[in-house]
């Protein structure tokens, strides 16, 4: 059943936050290795918690995951680590330090492969400034190494998030609505290069999109998340409207790219740690 | 949909707490007035006048005599150094011990989650360390520096080693609760970023936690620091060395003027230090 091409396993997946917040409620996906997926959905359908199972922030309430064969239940410590070192996330709001420079940001990506000793040097003198150089070339913006990363617009830091996972450089790469807080021009942009670098690295690539349109055009996959459970998981040539009307029925919006910029983050947030 | 339901914005019904609030305050503030003696009618009557007065008329002109000012240099040099050096192990009592009682990094929260579900044993021995950093806090900061001072006096005799002793206790547990508030209050978005590509903790703490406390971090030093400058001249009563040695003979004596003299410097003192970090703070 572990398939040695299959990059994700997931067999009867439910999470529930509390007691009755059921945020996912019984999810069966199987993801190729190499493979590129679109998730759609209405905000709250559960795309967010969808993605912390599959990089292994957070655990099934109860379901099955195997990444890579291997089943998640028994990682812990310096395993769970290892495995979350294979998987890179860029987020909806980038996450990035807004304090540190560009360069310590794009460095964290190697923070699974260095020492606490070494990642503590780094700050002080960075290691490989010609990785990130590289990076950052790759992603747009060469000459922003040594900035502090809140000096950068919106776009230019999600770019620098990108870069970090390049050098992560990561099996999978998942993006949990990379582009609704940029402009929709931005928006195609930041999804070739997500494409790209799958295409070129043979990377499995993971991204929930709130524009339909961009999920059709670029993606030889697309589920539809609605209620924690998936509605359709097609390919687009056979997505049909009514399928798409369906899928956001009752949600108050239209599946177009302008929209996208209005929308909200996602309502199933994480409870605050705070 | 049937998610996610906005259950924590609830109606809430007419309630009688924010009445039962006002009662509680009242009765308590009646109560400690008249409990703690507070008479404000002696500032009125004859006796009480006078005595202020004595004091007050006693305190000026303040002794600037340059014999006086000279001996009273090393003091106040001595009162700097027992606040910078209590500081210092403060911050060393008060900086791991404040991480290790922070919630989101120990026990709770999502940089947690993955790591304690169906881990009962992890989770048990992260709450013990968690609940003994938070207890040896809580002991080191409610007992008072001028108590600490007094039993340091005791143990190690008198001058200002006691001194730094009882404010890197006290103050120690101080910073330590208010670091890990500090820590629980940042964003844990960048956080759990860093984790999900696979930091280790202290990795996490180094690249985001940190970063972005520090602004919070540094500044609450520095005013701990400026506390420390003041409470060190108290110590000095108890034996403690620094200004508050020299207050304590002069008040003694019935000196006023060189008390003012005194409360002079330790003002400039003070002033110098908010000064300081004031420009320590515009540099971050």
């Amino acid at each position: 059943m572990n398939d040695l091409q299959q990059q994700y396993r997931l067999e009867e997946v439910r999470k529930v936050f509390g007691r009755h917040q059921i945020a996912l409620d019984g999810i069966d996906l199987g993801i190729q290795k190499g493979e590129r997926v679109a998730l759609i959905g209405p905000s709250g359908a559960g795309k967010t918690t969808l993605f912390r199972l599959l990089n292994c922030t957070l655990r099934p309430t109860s379901g099955k995951i195997w990444i890579n064969g291997e089943d998640v239940e028994t990682l812990h410590g310096k395993q769970l680590r290892q495995a979350r070192r294979k998987i890179g996330t860029v987020y909806q709001q980038h996450n990035l330090i807004p304090r540190l420079k560009v360069i310590h940001n794009v460095l964290a990506g190697q923070l699974g492969r260095w020492s606490t000793l070494r990642s503590l040097a780094s700050l002080a003198k960075p290691h490989d400034e010609a990785l990130v150089h590289k990076a950052l070339d790759q992603v747009g913006i060469p000459e922003r190494l040594f900035d502090r990363t809140d000096e950068l617009s919106g776009g230019q830091q999600q770019r620098v998030a990108i870069a970090r996972v390049m050098v992560q450089d990561p099996d999978v790469v998942l993006a949990d609505e990379p582009v609704s807080s940029v402009d929709p021009a931005l928006a195609s942009t930041i999804v070739r290069l997500l494409i790209d670098i799958s295409r070129d690295t043979g990377k499995t690539l993971v991204v929930s999109l709130h524009s339909v349109d961009l999920a059709l055009a670029y993606f030889p996959r697309v589920i539809g998340i609605r209620n924690g459970t998936t509605a359709f998981d097609l390919s687009p040539e056979n997505i049909s409207d009514a399928m798409l009307e369906e899928l956001y029925a009752g949600s108050g919006r239209e599946n177009s790219d302008t929209e996208a910029m209005s929308e909200p983050a996602n309502s199933i947030a994480y409870p605050s740690i705070s | 949909m049937n998610l996610p339901t906005p259950s924590r914005i609830r109606q809430s019904p007419k309630s009688l707490f924010p009445y039962l609030f006002a009662g509680l305050f009242l009765l308590a503030f009646f109560d400690s007035w008249q409990r703690a003696g507070i008479d404000p009618k002696i500032f009125f009557e004859a006796r009480g006048q006078r005595a202020l007065g004595k004091f007050l008329t006693g305190m000026f002109p303040p002794d600037l005599s340059p014999a006086f000012l000279s001996l009273m240099f090393r003091p106040a040099l001595e009162t700097i150094q027992i606040s910078i050096l209590g500081t210092i192990i403060a911050v060393m009592i008060g900086f791991p011990l404040g991480l290790l009682g922070t919630n989101t990094m120990a026990v709770a929260g999502i940089l947690n989650e993955a790591e304690l579900q169906g881990a009962p044993l992890r989770r048990g021995l992260r709450y013990a360390v968690y609940f003994i950093a938070r207890g040896l806090l809580s002991l080191f900061r409610s007992i008072p520096e001028f108590v600490w001072a007094f039993m340091f006096v005791r143990a190690v005799g008198l001058g200002p080693f006691p001194g730094v002793l009882a404010i890197g206790l006290a103050y120690g547990g101080m910073l330590g609760k208010v670091y890990s508030e500090i820590f629980e209050g940042v964003n844990y978005r960048p956080l759990e970023a860093l984790q999900s590509l696979g930091a280790n903790k202290l990795q996490i703490f180094f690249y985001g936690w940190f970063p972005q406390a520090l602004p919070n971090f540094v500044s609450y030093t520095l005013y701990r620091w400026e506390c420390a400058v003041r409470a060190s001249a108290i110590l000095g009563l108890v034996g403690a060395g620094g200004l508050g040695q020299q207050i304590e003979i002069s008040m003694r004596m019935f000196n006023f003027n060189e008390v003012l003299t005194i409360l002079i410097i330790l003002f400039l003192m003070v002033a110098a230090v908010d000064y300081l970090s004031a420009k320590i703070r515009a540099m971050l």
